[in-house]
């Protein structure tokens, strides 16, 4: 399961970023860290990029980067639909 | 004298906390080996003056991105005596690694946690003393917008210089760089034990507008229509400053200069009104526009929109190569490629930038305009006019496509799209008004000697040698014209089209002024002599020449000045040039070919 295959409303936790150096160094530099909470707000029209919130911050990143965050299902929000 | 650097991670309100500090003091410096610009200001501190350079915003200072470049290049090459690092309050839990990363460097500094109203607003608390004995550096709460803290924050730099007399060591820290560091671990216990944050942060205003600006489908068209009219603002102002300006420099020439140089031999008071006036007037002529554009732009880049058009534009523009906010600019083109060209410094990766920036030249700026609605109004009927600027319009997006895609291999962005989309803030007017004021200067400082060069260089080659009638065939232009006529001929453009090219190399204005001095005619007499003098055709195969090749010579200083480097100046004149050679060709062979 990664970021990219997130719905809009939905959200989950990081388990790991698989991402080629310069990526990895802005993601994390952005808060994104195995075990953070995370949630996608919208995504841009014509399979655009993805608007998604962690922490205290809110990112757009491309589906193609998104692709490098494996999610595990949110604990708090067991009804998220993602297994 | 005692260098302080300013840094912190992007839309923090650094640059607001720079031009806070410095006030209408700033100047773009001059570094080796840098490829962007860098302001700096001379401020008193501690009753000495210091010099306060506002280092690029970064993520990471082990990053990968040209801002990350530019500071460690910059670091690694320039003595400091002081790091200012200024970080977002409300977002301190991701933010401290900075600081720490910059501790680790051995740099003295304080840190400045900016926004405390942003931060109080969502509910943050952070115990100040606390996190400033655990990071073992002065941490200071201010507001860069508002103000408050600032003057504290300048005595507290005055003091940490004073305790850490000695400057930074390039070497030292060049070799620090190169090693990496535990920061995490510490980051995260120093924000466990001082910071107080509530666990989802909710900025409900900040939501509510996205919902709609942002909306799946009412996205774009709020978008278009948002953009449209703010440059429907910015000329509607323009225009009349613009002409205000043309008349002030008409009459001061024709009621002060032309008096007093009359006694002046002819080609000396030739060159001075044509050429050295013509070349000032023509800078001045680009104020108004400039400063009415970053007066709107810096409102659109600081509250938080521009970040927006990046994530609703994006999947259309990553096509060619390029971002949403890089459309943004080149719909500005379509008003006036220069300050385009100079908007295109909020795209913090210089592959993307350049590529930007060569496509901007090839949008059909209004300049251009004025040529096309007087030569279509004399070689066309009224009811063909419409079809045939609508074309020119679709050249115009055929060629900056075109060049998109043939260039994007060259100009590989490797920057991650990963974007932060920052809270919607309102910039102070004094924020707005000192962006645009800076603007005017910074292009001033650069172009003005390169367009003057430029103006008298095409006033002489007009004019010499001295018995010719000015902007005949018999001057050098005629020469150069002859001289190309084996290029020029296939694509229908006889001697005197080919001088008022050389005069629209200067700007697109004068290129009609021009047509009247080369034929020596000018109102209803001009435009039959050249209904008669060329068809439609090699009117129209001039057009598409004039849209295509070099908007005038302050876009090329531009090019040059924001490129930082004459070889992109080239290949953009160059180009250009050929694309509107081999597109004049194709269109006058067919259309000779077809009968026409």
């Amino acid at each position: 399961m990664q970021l990219n295959s997130l719905n809009p409303g939905e959200s989950a936790v990081i388990d790991s970023i698989e991402a080629d150096q310069a990526l990895y160094q802005r993601l994390n530099a952005l808060g994104f860290r195995p075990g953070k909470y995370l949630q996608v707000i919208r995504q841009a029209a014509f399979n655009g990029p993805l608007h998604v919130r962690i922490g205290s911050t809110d990112v757009i990143i491309r589906t193609h980067d998104a692709r490098a965050i494996h999610l595990r299902p949110s604990p708090q929000h067991p009804e998220s639909p993602i297994v | 004298m005692k260098r302080v650097a300013l840094l912190g991670m992007p839309n923090t309100g650094k640059s607001t906390l720079f031009n806070r500090l410095s006030g209408a003091s700033a100047r773009v410096g001059n570094w080796p080996g840098i490829t962007v610009d860098l302001m700096s200001a001379k401020i008193l501190l501690g009753g000495h003056i210091a010099e306060l350079v506002d280092l690029p915003g970064l993520y990471d200072l082990h990053g990968f991105s040209d801002d990350e470049h530019v500071v460690r290049h910059f670091l690694s090459h320039h003595k400091v005596d002081l790091a200012m690092i200024i970080l977002n309050g409300a977002q301190i839990d991701r933010q401290l690694s900075l600081a720490l990363q910059i501790r680790s460097l051995g740099l003295p500094a304080i840190l400045l946690l900016n926004m405390e109203d942003e931060a109080k607003r969502a509910g943050i608390t952070i115990d100040t003393q606390a996190m400033g004995r655990q990071l073992n550096m002065p941490v200071l709460a201010i507001s860069a917008k508002y103000g408050s803290g600032c003057q504290q924050a300048l005595q507290l730099a005055a003091k940490t210089i004073a305790e850490h007399p000695s400057p930074s060591q390039p070497q030292l820290i060049a070799s620090k760089l190169e090693a990496d560091n535990q920061i995490e671990q510490e980051m995260h216990q120093i924000v466990e034990s001082t910071v107080q944050m509530p666990l989802q942060l909710n900025d409900a205003t900040t939501d509510r507008i996205d919902r709609v600006l942002l909306h799946p489908w009412l996205g774009l068209p709020l978008f278009f229509a948002s953009i449209f009219l703010l440059f429907q603002f910015i000329f509607t102002i323009g225009a009349p400053l613009q002409e205000g300006m043309a008349w002030f420099f008409d009459t001061l020439r024709s009621a002060i200069l032309e008096p007093v140089l009359a006694s002046l031999p002819a080609w000396l008071n030739g060159l001075l009104l044509d050429g050295l006036y013509t070349g000032f007037s023509t800078v001045a002529a680009f104020v108004p526009i400039i400063v009415l554009f970053f007066l709107v732009m810096s409102m659109v880049e600081d509250s938080g929109y521009l970040s927006r058009a990046a994530f609703l534009m994006d999947t259309i523009m990553a096509k060619m190569g390029l971002d949403g906010r890089g459309f943004v600019m080149v719909l500005m083109g379509f008003g006036c490629n220069v300050p385009a060209l100079m908007g295109t410094r909020v795209m913090r990766s210089r592959p993307m930038r350049l590529l930007t920036m060569l496509v901007i030249p090839l949008s059909l700026c209004s300049a251009r305009l004025q040529v096309f609605l007087f030569m279509i109004a004399i070689l066309f009927a009224p009811s063909q006019a419409a079809l045939v600027m609508f074309s020119l319009y679709m050249v115009s997006f055929g060629t900056i496509f075109l060049t998109a895609i043939l260039f994007k291999g060259k100009f590989k962005s490797h920057e991650p799209f990963v974007l932060e989309l920052p809270p919607y803030r309102f910039p102070t007017p004094r924020q707005i008004w000192l962006r645009g004021w800076q603007e005017v200067k910074h292009f001033l400082q650069r172009a003005t000697k390169f367009i003057v060069i430029g103006v008298v260089m095409v006033w002489l080659l007009t004019h010499l040698p001295m018995d010719a009638v000015p902007a005949s065939p018999e001057t050098w232009a005629g020469s150069i014209g002859r001289f190309f006529a084996p290029v020029l001929d296939p694509i229908g453009i006889d001697t005197q089209l080919a001088i008022a090219l050389i005069f629209g190399f200067v700007a697109k204005e004068i290129v009609v002024g021009s047509l009247a001095v080369i034929y020596g005619l000018q109102g209803d007499a001009l435009t039959q002599q050249i209904a008669m003098h060329i068809d439609w055709v090699q009117g129209m195969s001039f057009m598409l020449f004039t849209l295509i090749y070099t908007p005038c010579l302050s876009t090329i200083a531009t090019l040059k000045s924001e490129g930082k480097s004459a070889g992109f100046m080239w290949l953009s004149l160059i180009w250009s040039l050929g694309l509107a050679w081999v597109i004049s060709f194709i269109f006058y062979q067919t259309a000779r070919a077809l009968g026409y």
